[in-house]
C-alpha cells in the first residue's frame, strides 16, 4: 500500500555552473523513514532546501504534505519541520525561550506556546537544562532542542538534513531515539545522512543520490542484496595461495583480492552459494583454510559499489 | 498553527510575529546584563573624550560652549550604531542558521525585518536617554522649549528606524559576521567625516562638499537647531542639507525606507540559495 507525501518529479536545480539536481524523482510514504545517501555535493541538502520551500526548483515539480512546494509554500510550511546541519536555534536564549518563541511564531496562544516547550523538553529529556542560553549546551543537547523545535507544530514531514554530523556516538544514539520515537508517534522522516550505519538503524527505504539523480532505491536489504556476499579466506599456510586463488575464481568468475599474504577475498552473486559447498571445493584442491567466512556486505560497500559505478573516485 | 490566508490575517500576523520578535531580542538582552551596562556606558564615555579631551582644543564657530556644540553630533552618532548593532543581529541569524527557520516556517515574511528594526528603536529609547542625562551632566541643554525638544528626539528616533533598515539589508546580503564586523570598523571614520566634532569650515572644499552632505552632518544640524544649541551660526553654508538640516533629515529617513525595506524584503524572501 502506497501513499506518498512527499512526491518529487524532474526536480532541476543550478548554481551558476554547478548542476546540483539533474532530474531527481523521489517518492516518500506517509510513516515511513526514508534515508537520502550521496556522496557530498550529490544535491541532498539542494532537495531538502527544495521540499522545505526555501529554495525554489529550476524545472520540475515537488508536492509534500499535499501541496506543492513553489505554489502553496505557506501550506507546506505549516506541514513540515526542518532540522539542518546547523542547529538554528537562538544561543543567547535559554532552550526554554526558544521553544516558547518558536511556539509564538507557529501562531499558539502564549500559554499553550508555554505548555508545548514544557511537554516537548520533559519528553526529550532537556528539563534539566531548559533555563540555561543554549550557548552553554553540548552539541547533542543543541541538535536535539534544534530537533524538537521542529516539533512544535507537530508536523506531518519532518525534513532532517545531516542530523547527527559531528556528535559523538552517545549523542546519535539519542537524536537516534528521538527519532524513532517519532515514527512511532505516524510523523514521516525524510532523512539524508553520511553515516551508512544511520540509514540502517532508522530507514525503512534507501534513496542513493549522485550527481543530482537518484541511482538506487531500495530497503536496505534489497540494496545489499545487489552487490552479493564478500567471501573471505584466511589460509594456515601461505604456500596455497596459488591453488585458492584458483578454486576461488572458478566460484565467482573473477580474480581474487589478496591482503597481506595468507588472505584472499572475492565477491559471490548473492544466495548462490552454502559456506559448506566452499569449504569443500577448498578441501578438494588441497587447500587448508584456517577460517572462511561469507559475509553480508555492509550499507558501506553497497554505497561505495554504487558511486563507484558512475564516477570514478579522483 | 494557522495558515496564513487571507490579507487581514496576514497584517494581524505580521503584527503578532514582529512583537514576538522584538520579545525575543529583549529577552537576549535580559541574559546579557553586560551589553546593556556597556551599551550606556557609550554615552558617557563619548562625552568624556570628546567632550574634555578634544574639547580643550577646539573653538566653536560663533562661540559657545563645546560640550553643547559636541552633545547634537553625540546624539547623531548614537543613532548611527543602529546600522551596525542590527547588520551584526541579522547576519548572526543568517550564519547561524536561524534564517532557514523562520523561513521554513508559516510565519509573515515582514516579520523578521520588523522584529529586528522594532526591537532597535525600543532599545534606541533608553541610549538617547542615557545620552541626554551625560550631556545634562556636562552642561548641555535644550534652550528652544519643550516642543522643539520633543521634535529633535522624534527626529532623532525616526532616523534610527530608517537606518535600521540600512542594518537589515546589508546583513542579509552579507549572510556573514565576519564581513560585518569589517565593516563595522567603517563606523568611527563616516561619523568623525562630519560636522558632529569639528566645524566643517576648516576642512578642504572636497571634504567639506562629503561632510556636508554625510547623513550625520545633517543629523547633528537639525538637533543643533532644534535644540538651540551652538555651532548653527556658522554661515556661508551653501551645502543644501545645512541650510535646512530637519527636511534633510526627513527626506533621509524617507529615502531609506522607502528604497531598502523593499529591497529587504525581497532579499529576506529571495529563495533558491
Amino acid at each position: 500500500m502506497t501513499d506518498p507525501i512527499v512526491v518529487a518529479e524532474g526536480l532541476h536545480k543550478s548554481f551558476g555552473d554547478t548542476h546540483a539536481l539533474r532530474g531527481l524523482d523521489l517518492s516518500v510514504n506517509r510513516g515511513t523513514v526514508c534515508g537520502v545517501l550521496g556522496p557530498n555535493g550529490a544535491g541532498k541538502t539542494t532537495a531538502i532546501r527544495i521540499f522545505a520551500t526555501l529554495s525554489d526548483p529550476d524545472a520540475g515539480h515537488a508536492r509534500v504534505a499535499g501541496h506543492d512546494v513553489v505554489r502553496e509554500a505557506d501550506k507546506v510550511r505549516a506541514r513540515i519541520g526542518l532540522a539542518g546541519q546547523y542547529a538554528a536555534v537562538d544561543e543567547k536564549l535559554t532552550g526554554r525561550s526558544n521553544l516558547q518563541m518558536f511556539g509564538r511564531l507557529y501562531h499558539l496562544s502564549r500559554v499553550e506556546a508555554r505548555r508545548r516547550a514544557d511537554e516537548l523538553l520533559e519528553r526529550f529529556g532537556l528539563t534539566e537544562a531548559a533555563d540555561r542560553p543554549v550557548a552553554g549546551y553540548s552539541g547533542g543537547m543543541r541538535r536535539r532542542l534544534d530537533l524538537i523545535t521542529c516539533l512544535i507544530q507537530r508536523p506531518e514531514v519532518l525534513f532532517l538534513d545531516e542530523p547527527t554530523t559531528g556528535l559523538d556516538p552517545r549523542s546519535r544514539g539519542e537524536i537516534w531515539d528521538s527519532v524513532r520515537e517519532l515514527v512511532g508517534s505516524g510523523t514521516t522522516v525524510l532523512l539524508t545522512t553520511q553515516y551508512l550505519d544511520e540509514a540502517d538503524q532508522l530507514a525503512n527505504d534507501i534513496v542513493v543520490i549522485d550527481h543530482g539523480q537518484v541511482i538506487a532505491t531500495g530497503t536496505p536489504d534489497e540494496l545489499k542484496a545487489t552487490i552479493g556476499e564478500q567471501l573471505q579466506v584466511v589460509l594456515e599456510d601461505r604456500t596455497a595461495l596459488g591453488p585458492a586463488a584458483t578454486v576461488l575464481n572458478d566460484l565467482a568468475g573473477t580474480d581474487p583480492t589478496t591482503s597481506g599474504d595468507d588472505q584472499l577475498s572475492v565477491a559471490l552473486p548473492g544466495g548462490r552459494f552454502k559456506l559448506a559447498d566452499i569449504v569443500r571445493e577448498l578441501d578438494r584442491a588441497g587447500v587448508n583454510a584456517a577460517d572462511v567466512r561469507l559475509r553480508r556486505p555492509t550499507l558501506d560497500e553497497v554505497f561505495l559499489r554504487l558511486t563507484d559505478q558512475k564516477e570514478p573516485v579522483g | 498553527m494557522t495558515t496564513i490566508t487571507s490579507p487581514a490575517g496576514r497584517l494581524r500576523w505580521t503584527f503578532a510575529d514582529g512583537l514576538t520578535l522584538i520579545g525575543r531580542e529583549l529577552s537576549r538582552l535580559r541574559q546579557e546584563p553586560e551589553q546593556i551596562i556597556a551599551a550606556l556606558l557609550f554615552p558617557v564615555i563619548m562625552v568624556v573624550l570628546f567632550g574634555y579631551v578634544f574639547g580643550s582644543a577646539i573653538q566653536v564657530p560663533g562661540g559657545g560652549d563645546y560640550r553643547e556644540f559636541l552633545m547634537p553630533g553625540l546624539f547623531a552618532m548614537v543613532t548611527f550604531t543602529s546600522v551596525q548593532g542590527v547588520m551584526g543581529r541579522m547576519a548572526a541569524d543568517a550564519s547561524l542558521g536561524v534564517m532557514d527557520r523562520f523561513r521554513s516556517m508559516p510565519m509573515a515574511r515582514l516579520a523578521v525585518p520588523f522584529g529586528h528594526t522594532g526591537a532597535d528603536s525600543v532599545v534606541g529609547v533608553p541610549l538617547l536617554a542615557a545620552m541626554a542625562g551625560t550631556g545634562l551632566l556636562v552642561g548641555w541643554q535644550p534652550h528652544r522649549g519643550l516642543l522643539h525638544t520633543v521634535e529633535a528626539f522624534l527626529l532623532l528616533m525616526l532616523m534610527r528606524y530608517a537606518l535600521s533598515w540600512v542594518g537589515v539589508y546589508v546583513g542579509l546580503v552579507a549572510k556573514n559576521e565576519q564581513m560585518v564586523t569589517q565593516l563595522a570598523t567603517l563606523f568611527l571614520p563616516v561619523t568623525m567625516l562630519s560636522n558632529a566634532f569639528v566645524p566643517t569650515d576648516g576642512m578642504p572644499t572636497w571634504l567639506r562638499f562629503l561632510a556636508d552632505w554625510n547623513p550625520v552632518s545633517a543629523l547633528t544640524a537639525a538637533s543643533r537647531e532644534l535644540f538651540g544649541n551652538p555651532g548653527m551660526a556658522a554661515s556661508g553654508h551653501n551645502a543644501w542639507p545645512m541650510e535646512h538640516p530637519v527636511a534633510a533629515v526627513l527626506l533621509w529617513s524617507a529615502a531609506l525606507l522607502v528604497v531598502l525595506a523593499p529591497l529587504s524584503l525581497r532579499a529576506y524572501s529571495r529563495r533558491g540559495r
